[in-house]
C-alpha cells in the first residue's frame, strides 16, 4: 500500500519535472499559425526554422558559438586545475583544508555575489568586462568546485599502488602520470568535462552582470523572453535542451564504455 | 634536492585552484565590502567611508519588506523541496530492487537539472498562464467561472518555480545518504519487533540528517541571491534580495547594491553556520 503511493509520487514528481518541457516542445512544432499558449494549431517546423533567421532582438547563432567556447574553455581550465589540486590533497600540506573550505564556499556563495563582485572589481580596476575573461572567471567559481569534488573522490577511491608499481619499474613522475593515473582516471575527466560544459553552458546568474557587450546564450534568451512573443522562443527552448541533454547522454555513455575497459 | 620537491609538490600543485579562487571569489567579495562604504552621487561612485548605505537599508520600510519577503521563499522552497525529497529518496533507495532500475530513475530525475533554468521558468507559462492548460481544464470542468489569476506571475508561481529549479539539490545529497545505510540495521530493527514507522524515525531519518543538512544548504543559498525566478514568474510586484541587488546594478547603484549584498552574505554565512551545527556534515565528504 504504501510502495503504491510512493510510485504515485514519484510518478507525479517526475510529471512535475517533465510536464512544462514536453508543454514547449509541443508548441515549438507548430505551423506559422501557432501561439504561445495551447490548443495547437497546426504541425509543423516553422518556429525551429525561424530561431537561425536573424532576430530583431539579437543572434542566437553568435551567442550560441560564444557559449560553446566559452564552456570549452572553462572545461579545459576546470579540469587542468581540479587535477592538480585533487592530486595535491592525497598528501597533507599546510592550508590543504583552506583551499578545500574556499571550494566549497565558491559553491554556496549566492550566484548574484560573483556576479556583482566581479563586477565590481572590473569597473574600480577600469577594466572591461567580457565575457572570456570575467565572463570566463564567473563560469570557473561554479564549475572548479564541482569538478575537483569529483576528483577528490576519485583519487580517494585511487589505489596507489599502480603508480608505486611503474615507479618501481623506473618511470619518472611525468611517464607515471601519463601512462597510469591518466589513463585509470579518463572516465571520470569525461564525466566533469559534460558536466561542467553543461554548467557553464546554462550558466547565467554569475555571469548576468559580467558579460559585457556580448550575450552568452543564456543571458540572449533572457532577453527575449520580454521582446520575442513568438514560439520561436519555444523552439529555442527546444533546441537548447536537446543540445544538453545530448551532451549528457554521450557524456554517460562513453563514460559507461571507457570506465568498463 | 628530490626530498625538497616533495615537499613543495603539493603546494606547486595546489597553486592555480586557489589563485582561480582567490581572483575570482575572494577579491571580488573583499571589493563588495570595500564598496559598500563608498558614496553615490547620483552617476557615479566614489571612494568615502560611510555608513550610508547601510542606514538607508535599515531605515526603508521597502528594503525591510523585501528582506521579509527573501525569507518567506527561502522558507517555502526549502520545505517544500525536504517534503519532495524525503518520498522520492526513499522510493528510490529503498522501494526499488533492481540496481540497473534505481540508476535509470535517479538520471530521470537528475536530467532536467542539466537543461537552461530559462527555459525550464519559461516552460511554465503555457501551463499557468490565464489561457494556459491548468485554466483551460479548470475552466472546462466547470471549477472556475473565471480564468485563476494567481497561478503565473504570483508568489505562488515563484515558489513553485524555484522548487522545481533546486530540488535535485535536495534529492542528490539525500538520496546519497539513504544509500549509505546498513540495510542490516534496519533488518536488526525490524527483528526486534520495530514497526514501519519506528524504522523511519530511530533509523532512516537520523541517519539521513547529514544528506538533509546538505542539501539545504544548497537550496538555502541558492534561492537567497536568486533572481531569475522572480524576474520571469514574478511579474512587476514581486521583490527579492536579488532582483532588488540586480536593479540597483542596473541603475548603477553599486555602492548601495554592494551594502545589499554584504547582508546578503552575513544572512547565508549565519544559516550555512546553523545548519552545520545541528548536523555534522564532516563524514558525507
Amino acid at each position: 500500500m504504501i510502495k503504491l503511493l510512493l510510485t504515485a509520487f514519484f510518478a507525479l514528481f517526475v510529471l512535475f519535472l517533465y510536464g512544462p518541457m514536453l508543454a514547449i516542445f509541443t508548441l515549438s512544432l507548430q505551423g506559422p499559425d501557432g501561439a504561445l499558449t495551447f490548443p495547437v494549431r497546426s504541425f509543423g517546423f516553422y518556429w525551429l526554422g525561424q530561431v537561425f533567421q536573424e532576430q530583431r532582438v539579437g543572434s542566437f547563432v553568435e551567442s550560441f558559438q560564444r557559449s560553446l567556447w566559452l564552456g570549452l574553455a572553462v572545461v579545459a581550465i576546470a579540469i587542468i586545475v581540479s587535477v592538480m589540486a585533487s592530486m595535491a590533497f592525497r598528501a597533507r600540506f599546510k592550508g590543504s583544508l583552506a583551499l578545500f573550505y574556499l571550494t566549497i564556499s565558491s559553491l554556496v556563495v549566492p550566484g548574484v555575489l560573483i556576479s556583482l563582485g566581479i563586477g565590481i572589481t572590473f569597473q574600480v580596476l577600469d577594466i572591461q568586462t567580457n565575457w572570456f575573461s570575467s565572463g570566463l572567471g564567473a563560469h570557473l567559481t561554479w564549475t572548479v568546485p564541482f569538478a575537483f569534488l569529483i576528483m577528490l573522490g576519485v583519487f580517494n577511491r585511487f589505489n596507489p599502488y599502480y603508480e608505486e608499481a611503474a615507479r618501481d619499474l623506473g618511470a619518472g613522475e611525468v611517464r607515471t602520470f601519463q601512462e597510469v593515473v591518466l589513463p585509470l582516471i579518463l572516465p571520470s575527466l569525461i564525466g566533469i568535462a559534460l558536466l561542467g560544459f553543461t554548467l557553464s553552458y546554462d550558466e547565467f546568474i554569475r555571469t548576468s552582470l559580467v558579460s559585457g557587450q556580448y550575450n552568452t546564450l543564456p543571458l540572449e534568451i533572457f532577453g527575449m523572453t520580454t521582446n520575442v512573443t513568438s514560439p520561436a522562443l519555444y523552439a529555442l527552448g527546444t533546441l537548447t535542451t536537446l543540445f544538453s541533454v545530448t551532451m549528457i547522454a554521450v557524456g554517460f555513455g562513453a563514460y559507461k564504455s571507457l570506465s568498463r575497459q | 634536492m628530490y626530498k625538497s620537491w616533495k615537499v613543495l609538490q603539493p603546494y606547486l600543485l595546489a597553486t592555480p585552484q586557489t589563485l582561480i579562487f582567490l581572483m575570482f571569489l575572494v577579491f571580488p567579495i573583499l571589493m563588495i565590502f570595500v564598496v559598500s562604504f563608498w558614496q553615490f552621487n547620483g552617476y557615479a561612485m566614489t571612494p568615502a567611508f560611510t555608513f550610508e548605505n547601510y542606514v538607508n537599508i535599515f531605515s526603508s520600510q521597502v528594503s525591510l519588506a523585501t528582506y521579509l519577503n527573501t525569507f518567506k521563499y527561502v522558507t517555502l522552497v526549502w520545505g517544500l523541496c525536504v517534503a519532495i525529497a524525503l518520498p522520492v529518496s526513499y522510493y528510490l533507495a529503498f522501494c526499488i530492487k533492481r540496481e540497473s532500475i534505481r540508476v535509470l530513475l535517479f538520471l530521470l530525475c537528475t536530467i532536467p537539472f542539466w537543461t537552461s533554468n530559462i527555459i525550464r521558468m519559461i516552460s511554465w507559462i503555457p501551463l499557468l498562464g490565464r489561457e494556459g492548460l491548468v485554466n483551460q481544464a479548470l475552466l472546462n470542468l466547470n471549477l472556475v467561472q473565471q480564468p485563476v489569476e494567481w497561478l503565473l506571475y504570483s508568489d505562488f508561481a515563484i515558489v513553485l518555480g524555484m522548487v522545481h529549479l533546486y530540488n535535485f539539490f535536495m534529492i542528490a545529497p539525500v538520496f546519497n545518504s539513504m544509500m549509505r545505510i546498513d540495510r542490516t540495521l534496519i533488518t536488526a530493527a525490524r527483528d526486534m519487533g520495530a514497526s514501519g514507522f519506528e524504522v523511519l524515525k530511530e533509523i532512516i531519518l537520523p541517519l539521513t540528517a547529514p544528506g538533509m543538512a546538505i542539501g539545504s544548504i544548497f537550496v538555502v543559498t541558492l534561492t537567497m541571491g536568486e533572481y531569475v525566478t522572480v524576474r520571469l514568474m514574478g511579474g512587476g510586484q514581486a521583490a527579492s534580495i536579488g532582483k532588488l541587488i540586480s536593479t540597483q546594478i542596473g541603475s548603477l547603484q553599486y555602492p548601495l547594491a554592494a551594502a545589499n549584498a554584504v547582508i546578503l552574505l552575513l544572512f547565508t554565512l549565519v544559516m550555512v553556520t546553523g545548519i552545520l551545527r545541528v548536523v555534522d556534515i564532516q563524514k558525507e565528504l
